[in-house]
């Protein structure tokens, strides 16, 4: 039960697939003389289960095409699961129709990206802070939503003055903050960020990464914060999931993982930062590429690049165990004590 | 007589609001087999650089001074014709996105033979033959079957290295690699950086890497140079820049990385953001956003100075190594 109440948002088993066969009359092909109709799917998240927890900022990380981005769309209802289910504060939200699901709206929001395309550029920033709180408090005066909208603008950094210029008018840094805003205007307590800082320069992701920081200070927020970047996980994260083919290769406090990944995968991506040291890279070498999400391998979904895979790897798929560091780890290998 | 040697090279884009410089005072050498990083934000002229090099600047940009000296030839003042059998064959370029560098309806084979008979006689066989063998080089599986493929066919870590492999077609002397891996990911960025540094190394091939990630720079380079807003503001050997930075803004890019500050802590923020380049602030363009900004900031340009083995252009470096010198010399008085 205390789990339970600790736990904000819980995904269970949740699978997403995305047909890219189009529609119907493109579905049908000619097979051996006879008219068959066709499905291929991409497999976006397999049977992940993950909880985020009052108060943290869980990151989840891992390489372009591993899902990261469908769990952050799918958790804010953006994208319906194809099986599995998503509960906030222990209610299921998965399956809640447009109406109902608004009060959930209002406690959690959403981060984008690409402050270049997230921004309406033919509404001012005023009006892209305004809508939502008039949205969400129709009884609002004019006054207390301006006032609204000058304290969130305050907390990002921007002067409320601005409120009448476009989006065109703020460099990257500046529209990221008003996203930022635009986010908070509500009052939310649960933001998904997704790459909030992977379009932005060095210096300007230290002023949205700190803002971003002290916004959850201040405000109790919490994170699910979706990214490719590890360095700022280490940083940023209170724990860390590593996705890898839209499944859970591992689960760990931030400093667990740091210090000790266990999942192979989790090895050769930590191996794989850039870091400031003279020198070569000592980066482990994976074989091969990313399998596609189409046609996914049987098993272990990294068996194919893994150094320690056997032959159990290509036939089991390998579920979560707890780990002696607080954490959680899908491998055969660790499981069996082989490395 | 260094490989490339660019002496005060200005660039400039003459738009409809009017002229604006893009690169100006730009001076750097590069010896044969070095390596040499570029650094810096989006707008520094980064990229801008490493395409004026191959008089690669499409209109309204142009080079409006200096000289860009390859072997003593003059590249800023070469024909176009003269240009071509320079570009590609011996100074090639590798860009950021693969997708965008290769073209979607030609086999990778068609384009490499392309390039290989427009620069030599030789046969379609032979042409073919060297083309594969590069493709073995940058670690492509079964280059006989990859060569008559498209390029959607491959992964964008595939792409990549037959960018890699294309730009290595005529054994360049020099690699401008604009942001190669930076639509790569991590995994794949380090494969591709391993194997740029060997057939570097192994051929003795010149790398200019422009980047703006500061791992990379120190991870691959012997020098570097750091850009803001248009010029070079500390030059010199990477571990010394990467060690012990001396101009603020490059000490506020490396305190700004989330590896540089303890975790869950606020990280050191450089306030504000680079000037666009119609207006560039008078004196030094970081004085806005200088910690240690002074009255001489303001209203007079920075020179350079030395710092161990780096050129710095800062004026509270310079102020305090004249007083460095100063104690230095009363204490040789006394």
């Amino acid at each position: 039960m205390n789990a339970q109440a600790k736990s904000l948002v819980q995904i269970r088993d949740l699978y997403k697939r995305f047909s890219i066969s189009g529609d119907f009359l493109d579905q049908l092909k000619f097979r051996g003389g006879k008219l068959v109709r066709e499905q291929q799917h991409v497999h976006a998240i397999n049977g992940v289960n993950l909880d985020v927890q009052r108060g943290e900022a869980l990151c989840v990380v891992g390489e372009s095409g591993c899902g990261k981005s469908t769990i952050a769309r799918t958790v804010m209802g953006l994208l319906k699961p194809s099986a599995g289910s998503i509960s906030y504060g222990g209610e299921r939200i998965d399956h809640l129709s447009d109406r109902q699901i608004l009060p959930y709206r209002r406690k959690m929001q959403m981060i984008f990206q690409n402050p270049y395309a997230s921004l309406n550029p033919r509404m001012t920033i005023a009006q892209t802070l305004e809508e939502p709180v008039r949205f969400h408090n129709p009884k609002a005066s004019a006054t207390e939503v301006r006032d609204k909208v000058h304290e969130v603008m305050q907390s990002v950094g921007i002067d409320p003055s601005w409120g009448k210029r476009f989006s065109h008018e703020f460099s990257g840094g500046q529209r990221q903050r008003i996203s930022i805003a635009r986010a908070l205007a509500v009052d939310p307590e649960f933001i998904v960020a997704d790459e909030p800082i992977s379009a932005l320069d060095v210096s300007i992701q230290a002023q949205v990464l700190n803002l971003m920081m002290d916004a959850q200070e201040s405000r109790n927020l919490t994170y699910l914060f979706i990214t490719h970047d590890l360095s700022v996980v280490e940083h940023f994260g209170t724990r860390v999931a590593v996705m890898y083919l839209g499944s859970l290769c591992e689960l760990a406090p931030t400093k667990a993982l740091f210090a000790t990944p266990r999942h192979p995968y989790s090895q050769a991506l930590l191996s794989a930062i850039p870091r400031l040291e003279d020198g070569r890279p000592a980066h482990i070498r994976l074989q091969g590429e990313v399998s596609t999400p189409v046609n996914l391998p049987s098993g272990c979904v990294f068996h194919g690049r893994c150094p320690h895979a056997n032959e159990r790897c290509s036939r089991e798929i390998p579920t979560l165990i707890a780990t002696s560091e607080g954490g959680q780890v899908a491998c055969h290998a660790v499981q069996e004590g082989r490395f | 007589m260094a490989l490339l040697e660019v002496n005060n090279l200005e660039v400039r884009f003459g738009l409809r609001s009017g002229e604006v410089t893009a690169l100006r005072d730009i001076n750097f050498s590069l010896e044969r087999g070095e390596r040499l990083g570029v650094v810096g934000e989006s707008g520094a002229g980064k990229s801008v650089l490493g395409f004026s090099i191959l008089n690669l600047l499409s209109k309204p940009g142009y080079i409006a001074g200096g000289e860009i000296l390859f072997e003593g030839q003059n590249l800023a003042a070469m024909s176009p014709k003269q240009l071509r059998s320079i570009r590609g064959n011996r100074i090639s370029m590798i860009f950021q996105d693969p997708m965008m560098t290769l073209n979607p309806v030609l086999t990778i084979g068609q384009q490499m033979v392309e390039c290989l008979l427009a620069h030599r006689r030789i046969s379609r066989t032979d042409a073919r033959r060297i083309a594969v063998q590069k493709l073995k080089q940058v670690q492509i599986p079964s280059p006989e079957t990859r060569i008559d493929q498209y390029p959607h066919e491959l992964s964008g870590g595939m792409r990549q290295r037959i960018v890699i492999a294309i730009g290595l077609l005529m054994d360049p002397d020099i690699i401008i690699a604009d942001e190669p891996t930076t639509a790569l990911d991590v995994t794949i960025q380090a494969e591709i950086m391993d194997l740029m540094l060997d057939l570097c190394e192994r051929n003795s091939v010149a790398l200019m890497l422009i980047t703006h990630d500061l791992g990379i720079v120190s991870q691959m380079t012997r020098q570097a140079m750091v850009m803001y807003a248009g010029r070079i503001i500390e030059q010199g050997p990477t571990k010394e820049i990467i060690n012990d930075a001396q101009h603020p803004y490059t000490q506020g890019l490396m305190n700004a990385l989330p590896q540089m500050a303890l975790p869950g802590q606020r990280l050191n923020q450089i306030r504000g953001s680079m000037p666009p380049l119609q207006n560039i602030p008078t004196g030094c363009a970081f004085n806005p956003r200088c910690d240690y900004v002074m009255d001489a900031c303001r209203h007079e340009l920075p020179g350079f100075t030395r710092s161990g083995g780096c050129r710095v252009a800062c004026h509270m470096v310079a102020q305090m190594k004249l007083e460095e010198e100063a104690a230095a010399r009363a204490l040789e008085v006394n």
